[in-house]
């Protein structure tokens, strides 16, 4: 599957009613099987960008395509969200099946695929525990399962591991690649976290601030896997002083802006 | 040099004092026991205050003569039918104008219009309307049950939280469905304490439709035998009330556990 962004703006109403430019003239495309981070300051649009790839936000201005399904239909797109929105009355199972139920698939079926998907994020034994039982490392294992079960033509995540703690998000990280390799999904990922950037992308775009535009766009010459390792850490940082260099202005402006 | 030291206290413990489950009990044991102490002293005429074993002992033998049963059974179908239909309509309404903004443009000025106007004034209104039977009763109880339940559903639709909303909506799931899997549970907390809100009316605009127009009934019960000057009976019949709000709001505390576990 492959997404083509094309000259997409977005427009709100500010608080005095004169309009505020979040994103302008955005191209991008996203190719089959490609990791895309986006990365950016906050408030450069990032998660507006994805909001309207999902379709949950209309564009003011261009359109977003999704190129290559096998049948003429609405793609199937995969969200994964900051703070995961689990069903707060629904179990794990019953979370991660939400997405299921209105399909054609029979209750076998269903079952066998969410059993699937628990095991792969690695929750077997919580099927039946509420989301307030969970840590939030395991509330996005899960989030990422109800999404995964859907099989997506399109994946896309929304800070997915923002609110977890370092020592969790690292190894999230880490899990994430394990399970995108058995999917290989074309992903767009939305994060402030350079590093995580850099250890998660096939290629990197970055956005400015407001109003949010496409100032570089970085392949990442580096092993899908392991990017961590010693060997790997000169060009690592490279990429992250990089960005850095990139963002900080803007992020700097975003700092002294209440 | 001397040197000191001294523990940590914890200084929230006061909010983390355990209370005896005998504690509530006790309070209102110490209270029937003055009550009681008060009318065997003598200062207070049985007729203004009759004793707490009195109105035990009259209670047990107005159980025995089934009078308790009778007025209980219509009661209880009044309330029982009034707060069935008014909630049923309430939680109906609610999703609906909190859902749709249509239906949100034209239902909540009529509602927030109506809201106010004490049910009780339209009883001599809604008895003209529909005869003095019990259609006019049950009809009451529905309607001021209906309002404090539509109102707090609509609050409790309007207040679910967007992201879940963005969810369903990112599975792709029907409007519908959304409503009844996504919108429901989620307000489901408000709207139960619209209903526990709403069993307290019901009760009140209980008693006043029997007490304006009914033959049996606890109401009528306890306003025949204040006719007659009989305190201990009519005391007899504020304790069925007192009891039955009780029952009630256990009922709805019960359901309310079974139906939100999550929380």
């Amino acid at each position: 599957m492959r997404v083509a962004i094309d000259q997409v703006g977005k427009q709100y109403a500010g608080p005095d009613g004169s309009p505020v430019t979040a994103l302008d003239n955005v191209c991008l495309t996203i190719e089959q099987e490609e990791f895309v981070v986006l990365v950016g300051p906050s408030g450069c649009g990032k998660s507006t960008l994805l909001n309207m790839v999902g379709g949950l936000l209309a564009p003011t201005s261009g359109r977003i395509v999704v190129e290559g399904l096998t049948e003429d239909r609405d793609p199937t797109v995969g969200m994964v969200f900051q703070e995961v929105g689990l069903f707060p009355w629904r179990t794990v199972e019953s979370n991660i099946g939400f997405g299921l139920e209105e399909s054609a698939l029979s209750t076998e079926e269903q079952r066998e695929r969410i059993r699937r998907h628990i095991e792969l994020v690695g929750l077997s034994g919580f099927e039946k525990s509420y989301p307030h039982q969970l840590s939030g490392g395991m509330r996005q294992r899960a989030g990422i399962a109800r999404t995964l079960v859907i099989q997506p033509d399109l994946l896309l995540m929304d800070e997915p591991f923002s609110a977890l703690d370092a020592q969790t998000r690292t190894l999230m990280q880490e899990e994430l690649l394990r399970i995108w390799e058995a999917h290989r999904l074309s992903t767009l990922y939305v994060t402030h976290n350079i590093q995580e950037a850099v250890y998660l992308a096939d290629r990197i775009v970055v956005l400015s601030r407001r109003p949010g535009r496409v100032t570089s766009i970085l392949q990442i010459e580096l092993p899908r896997r392991g990017r961590d390792a010693v060997e790997h850490s000169a060009r690592f940082n490279f990429y992250c002083d990089h960005i850095w260099g990139l963002i900080r202005k803007d992020a700097e402006d975003a700092l002294r802006e209440v | 040099m001397a040197l000191f030291q001294r523990e940590v206290q914890f200084r929230l413990a006061f909010m983390e004092r355990k209370v005896s489950r005998w504690t509530g009990p006790g309070g209102i044991a110490i209270l029937i026991v003055f009550w009681q102490a008060v009318c065997m002293s003598g200062w207070v005429s049985e007729l203004y205050l009759p004793a707490p074993t009195s109105i035990l002992k009259t209670g047990l033998e107005m159980m025995a003569s089934g009078e308790i049963a009778v007025n209980m059974q219509a009661s209880l179908q009044r309330i029982g039918w009034g707060y069935a239909i008014g909630s049923a309509a309430g939680i109906g309404i609610g999703l609906l104008t909190g859902f749709s903004k249509l239906a949100e443009a034209i239902g909540n000025p009529l509602i927030y219009s109506l809201y106010p106007i004490p049910k009780i004034a339209l009883l001599p209104l809604i008895i003209l309307w529909l005869g003095i039977g019990e259609v006019s009763k049950i009809t009451i109880i529905s309607l001021g049950v209906f309002f404090p339940v539509v109102i707090n559903t609509y609050s409790g639709v309007k207040n679910v939280d967007p992201l879940l909303l963005k969810v369903a909506v990112s599975y792709r799931t029907s409007r519908m469905n959304m409503i009844r899997k996504v919108v429901l549970p989620a307000a489901l907390p408000v709207i139960f304490a619209g209903l526990k809100l709403a069993a307290g009316t019901s009760l009140l605009l209980l008693v006043a439709a029997e007490m304006i127009a009914a033959k049996e009934g606890v109401g009528a019960m306890i306003l025949h035998y204040g006719d007659l000057m009989l305190t201990t009976k009519l005391m007899v019949g504020v304790l069925v009330l007192s009891l039955l709000g009780l029952v009630f709001n256990r009922i709805l505390e019960w359901v309310e556990r079974r139906l939100i576990p999550w929380k």
